[in-house]
């Protein structure tokens, strides 16, 4: 369904993205792993053109872009059919919970409000938030806030939602709450891409994992290939210190 | 203290005041609308308009409101651009004013995360939409407190319009003491008739300021 082929970019010398590829198909739920400074983050953020790539293509159905050059209204349309979620939420401060999902569809969509309304409340109920449409953002707790971000990036239907750690920045008694939200989602054939530093999680829904260091994929497979048999010297060394009891040779 | 004579002359204060007021009024608005379009220029980083912008940034506050009016009433006429007494006077506090509110709303608009206006694009805003759903709502909020001490100090500002002869309070202050050396009672109706314009407004914008602070988002 979409392709990304051969991304690069640059942040003045540091180059952090040296030819990136990654393939999502429809229902895919893709997990991005690798350690800090790998460049997952700038790998989404080059997806959805919140980051302009140096070069590097992009193929979704009948749309063929070329990441460095694309259009205005070619970036309009690949950020129309994503939704991304943040590691630190970036609610609009000056809206409730419901104003916050009901935005991306009365402003960027011109759903009117009693239709975006109604589909927000579903969102808002899906992940477990009917009780709390009228809070703003500072009322909510970091797994609520985090909650919303998702309702938001579930209310306007995309066709793939791209997570960024999106349970980073939570307390640990709070994890749970989202990474169950995402499960949900994944259980219902959402196409996803998470990055994410949860192994079991991605254990769980992953059908698709991806190494990343240093700027490339390393080695990339099934959650069975990669988290019970990584090939690469690198990602036995990364699940080692992610996972202090692990044993790839099982 | 010759009350006889505050008395009789209460009401030239009155018509200087409601002079002083009117235009630093129109100054303060037109000002508002100055600065607003310049944080929008600098925020878009319109080209050319930017630098403009940046220009007359400096110009503006690093001049005296007193050089800008000399060169408005005293200057232009000599390449034959003729502006009356309030035209001047308008036109210098705006220019004075307009820079000082760019500044307030700036700040404000800088104030506002750059992760929520991300949020906003990566849900398909275009840019204007980020500004007037996401920052500007926020950013006034900010910026009220600011603006309030601009309009504070542009109002202040106008105890120098006498110099394009305009029949202000000062101008009305040093005229009765010209005339009649009642230096006492002239500059006492001047203090409160400066009181009676400016209280008002402090208290306003204080008042503001707390609902604000309180009518945060939630907090
Ligand atoms: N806007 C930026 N400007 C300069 N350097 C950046 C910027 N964003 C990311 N980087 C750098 O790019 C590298 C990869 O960052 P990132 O994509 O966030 O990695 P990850 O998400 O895997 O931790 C890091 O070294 C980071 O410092
Ligand atoms: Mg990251």
């Amino acid at each position: 369904m979409l392709t990304i082929r051969d991304v690069r970019k640059s942040f003045q010398e540091n180059e952090v993205l040296k030819g990136v590829s990654i393939e999502v198909e429809k229902g895919d739920v893709v997990v991005i792993l690798g350690p800090s400074g790998s460049g997952k983050t700038t790998l989404l953020r080059s997806i959805n053109f919140l980051e302009r790539a140096d070069s590097g293509t992009l193929d979704w159905e009948d749309i063929h872009l070329d990441l460095k050059h694309a259009s205005r209204k070619d970036v309009a349309l690949i950020r129309k059919k994503t939704a991304f979620v943040f590691q630190n939420y970036n609610l609009f401060k000056n809206k409730t919970a419901l104003e916050n999902v009901m935005e991306g569809l009365t402003v960027a969509r011109k759903v009117p409000k009693k239709e975006a309304e109604k589909i927000a409340k579903e969102a808002l109920d899906k992940v477990g938030l009917s009780e709390r449409y009228d809070y703003y953002p500072s009322q909510l707790s970091g797994g609520q806030q985090q909650r919303v971000g998702i309702a938001r990036a579930v209310a306007v239907n995309p066709d793939i939602i791209l997570f960024d750690e999106p349970t980073s920045a939570l307390d640990p008694e709070l994890v749970g709450e989202v990474l169950n939200v995402i499960k949900t989602l994944a259980k219902e054939g959402t196409t996803m891409i998470v990055v994410t530093h949860e192994i079991k999680f991605a254990q769980e829904v992953a059908n698709k994992v991806v190494f990343m260091d240093g700027g490339f994929v390393v080695e990339e497979g099934s959650a069975n290939e990669i988290f019970n048999h990584p090939k690469e010297e690198r990602t036995q060394q990364f699940l080692r210190r992610i996972l202090p009891d692990y044993d790839y040779a099982i | 203290m010759d009350i006889g004579f505050i008395v009789e002359y209460i009401p030239l204060y009155v018509e200087a005041a409601k002079l002083t007021l009117g235009i630093g009024l129109i100054g303060i608005a037109l000002s508002l609308i100055v600065g607003l379009l310049i944080a929008f220029i600098q925020y878009f980083k319109i080209p050319i308009l930017r630098q403009m912008a940046t220009g007359y940034i400096e110009l503006s506050r690093n001049t005296p409101l007193l050089v800008q009016l000399f060169f408005l009433y005293f200057g232009l006429p000599k390449v034959g651009i003729r502006i009356s007494s309030e035209g001047c006077a308008i036109i210098g506090l705006c220019f004075l004013g307009g820079s000082y509110m760019a500044e307030a709303f700036r700040s404000g608009m800088e104030s506002v995360e750059k992760g929520q206006e991300e949020s906003a694009f990566a849900l398909g805003f275009r840019k204007s939409q980020v500004v007037r759903y996401v920052i500007l709502p926020q950013a006034l909020s900010v910026s009220i407190p600011a603006l309030c001490a601009n309009m504070i100090f542009l109002i202040k500002e106008t105890s120098v319009f006498s110099v394009v002869a305009l029949a202000d309070l000062m101008y009305v202050a040093k005229d009765l003491i010209g005339l009649y050396y009642k230096t006492d009672e002239a500059l006492l109706m001047l203090v409160i008739a400066y009181l009676i314009i400016l209280l008002p407004i402090s208290i306003v914008a204080a008042i503001l300021e707390r609902r604000i602070r309180y009518a945060g988002f939630g907090n």
